[in-house]
């Protein structure tokens, strides 16, 4: 049985005097306890939007967020603030983009480690501080007992993403979700972060959501990937299925604007052309036709369902075909 | 800050400034370039020696202050009060007592009223402040409602009409009255340290570990206004002092003269001012130099403080 299941998960911001405006649109997916799943797409897609929405985080007037989100046959969407409140760094732990905002600058890194701990365990302050060495240490900081007792502008960034990441494991969440992890930090950092979060996942069975518009971070990590385009799933699968034959044009784009050692010289890169505000609504057409290369007519007058093929989810009318893209790349 | 920021402007600036990203210890980068301002030194220089002069005042005024030493050399009909002369380097006041000792003296009540006034009106704000910041609705409304009202009437007016109503003015109406005015200056610095904050991401972060909000104010939002809060207080200082030298100045302080205070010194030598302006220019000096002193320390603090400037 899955340990969380997105149905239909609708977020709309309303602000006084504008439009509603949907950032995440009916978005459904399973994360297998243990598992790691890939939330992949372009700035403003709605990655963030879904993962604070998972997290009971939006703020309550302005946003009102539909569907349900499964966590254990618990609804954590029905459950009250209070009770959100108890279980966000106990059973979710979530990872932020920039380490250096997300810690309080005028709180030293041992309390800001050790609150976590007394907010879920019960610990004193003095029991929390020596746990919260033990857990700097099991994230790779180097002389942690010193360092409980500096403050997070004495850390270097990838310092400063560890400590986060200990605070967010701190109480062995059954989740954790990493919305952009790296892209704040300096690419070498970047790898070793990876490689960290896989291995503390890895060692303690704890199901992962990676939030990422590099898919080179989803190539090293994740099992099955979703891929977002204007708040909707646009295109799911296994990894190595994914990377071997995308279908949808949106991901075949993507993985063509990634340059690649093996391509044979002279290859074009093939970015994918305009930008989000090119979207058009999903209400009756395919949010992607205005930057599709294999857009139809029909495109720009039905909405595509999501559909299996196989064992993938599609939402397109008319997309890649597994030999075509073989002949395409091929041909260039 | 621009020229002709509103008083409002300039609070909000400050409050925004809670907020810091920029990944430098704040204390560490305003000092750096503190020590090398010049402004802020002769701010600080100042605000030392009149912290020391009051401490010590009772023990280097060479008279008692209260002492009517100089009492026979006091005409009311012919306009003659002590000159300057061996001892009593600044002469004797209308009631012959040594007026360099009174001036000395004088610097304990000024710090005393501008200290009390200032720590009255930051609890006063930091509670109204910090409430309306955290609950939101319709609580904030309302409090920031009656600040903004408070805020628009010129604070000494203001002042003056606090003082005014006690039937008995002393020196703790003074601050009752000069401390009133700046509440809403505190409450809505808070208030918009708080709104800022709600908003950033190491709060997020703290709520996304279930951190419950009174600990999300108490331990995480208000220790980041600590800088601003010591800005404003600087600021209010100053304000202060003057406030409270005004209401002395028109007899609504402290009746009892036997301890000086500058702004009631400076009430009483109106008398004499043609005859004998140094009575009036000496305490009117005092208050001047040392509200300047504050003025300037607080403001190089604020610039030190402003995002625009950091490193
Ligand atoms: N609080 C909010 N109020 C109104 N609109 C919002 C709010 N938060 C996000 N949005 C909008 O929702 C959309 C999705 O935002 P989201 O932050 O989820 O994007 P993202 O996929 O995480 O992008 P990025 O890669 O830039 O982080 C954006 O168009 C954004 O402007
Ligand atoms: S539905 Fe049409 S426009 Fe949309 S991605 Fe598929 S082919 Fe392109
Ligand atoms: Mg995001």
């Amino acid at each position: 049985m899955a340990l969380l299941e997105v149905r239909d998960l609708t977020v709309v911001f309303q602000r006084r005097g504008e439009q509603p405006f949907t950032a995440v649109d009916g978005v459904s997916f399973d994360v297998e306890p243990g598992q790691t799943v890939g939330l992949v797409g372009e700035s403003g897609c709605g990655k963030s939007v879904t993962s604070l929405a998972i997290m009971g985080l939006l703020p309550k007037r302005g946003a009102t967020v539909t569907g349900s989100v499964k966590f254990e046959d618990t609804d954590l969407l029905r459950l009250s603030g209070n009770q959100m409140r108890d279980r966000r760094g106990r059973d979710l732990g979530m990872v932020f983009q920039d380490p250096l905002s997300s810690l309080n600058p005028v709180i030293t890194i041992g309390v800001q480690v050790a609150e976590v701990l007394e907010r879920h365990q019960g610990m004193s302050r003095k029991k929390a501080l020596t746990e919260a060495a033990g857990l700097l240490d099991k994230v790779g900081i180097p002389d942690p007992n010193r360092r409980i007792s500096e403050y997070p502008h004495q850390l270097s960034g990838g310092m400063r993403q560890r400590a986060l990441i200990a605070m967010a494991l701190a109480c062995k969440p059954r989740l954790l979700i990493a919305d952009e992890p790296t892209t704040a930090l300096d690419v070498t950092i970047q790898a070793q972060i990876l490689s960290l979060l896989k291995g503390l996942v890895q060692d303690t069975g704890t199901a992962l959501i990676m939030i990422t518009h590099d898919l080179g971070v989803v190539a090293g990590l994740c099992d099955e990937v979703n891929v977002l385009y204007g708040g909707r799933v646009v295109e799911r699968a296994e990894r190595h299925e994914l990377f071997a034959e995308p279908r949808h044009p949106y991901t075949h784009g993507l993985l063509a604007s990634i340059p690649r050692l093996d391509a044979p010289r002279g290859e074009r890169l093939m970015p994918i052309t305009g930008s989000v505000s090119d979207n058009i609504p999903w209400d009756s057409a395919c949010a992607f036709a205005p930057r599709c290369p294999n857009a139809l007519d029909v495109c720009r007058e039905v909405t595509p369902e999501q559909e299996w093929r196989g064992s993938r989810l599609l939402r397109c009318h008319n997309p890649v075909q597994p030999a075509a893209a073989e002949t395409e790349e091929a041909s260039v | 800050m621009a020229l002709g920021a509103t008083k409002k402007d300039r609070i909000d600036a400050l409050a925004k400034s809670s907020v810091d990203d920029s990944g430098v210890s704040l204390a560490a980068s305003a000092w750096r370039r503190l020590r090398r301002n010049p402004v802020f030194l002769v701010g600080l220089g100042i605000t030392l020696l009149f912290v020391l002069v009051a401490a010590i005042s009772p023990l280097i005024a060479p008279h008692d202050p209260s002492a009517r030493d100089l009492i026979d050399q006091v005409v009311k009909a012919r306009n003659e009060i002590p000159p300057a002369q061996p001892g009593h380097p600044l002469g004797g006041d209308l009631q012959g007592r040594d007026f360099f000792s009174r001036l000395l003296v004088g610097s304990q009540q000024t710090l005393m009223v501008g200290v009390l006034a200032t720590l009255f009106g930051l609890t006063g704000g930091l509670v109204l402040g910090t409430l309306a910041g955290a609950i939101g609705g319709w609580v904030d409304s309302l409090v920031m409602r009656i600040v903004d009202v408070m805020l628009s009437i010129p604070s000494l007016l203001l002042a003056f009409s606090i003082g005014a109503l006690f039937a008995h003015p002393n020196q703790f109406t003074v601050i009752i009255a000069v401390a009133t005015v700046q509440i809403p200056i505190f409450a809505r610095l808070l208030r918009g340290s708080m709104l800022a904050q709600r908003g950033s991401d190491h709060v997020l972060a703290a709520r996304s570990l279930g951190v419950k909000p009174g600990q999300i104010v108490f331990r995480h939002m208000v220790p980041n206004s600590l800088g601003p809060v010591i800005v404003q207080s600087t600021l209010v200082l100053a304000t202060s002092i003057i406030d409270a030298a005004a209401l002395s100045f028109l007899g609504l302080g402290n009746p009892n003269d036997a301890i000086p205070e500058w702004g009631q010194m400076l009430g009483t030598s109106q008398e004499v001012l043609d005859s004998h302006p140094a009575l009036s220019f000496w305490p009117a000096a005092c208050i001047i130099i040392v509200a300047l002193g504050f003025t300037l320390m607080g403001e190089s603090l604020r610039d030190a403080l402003d995002p625009k400037n950091r490193r």
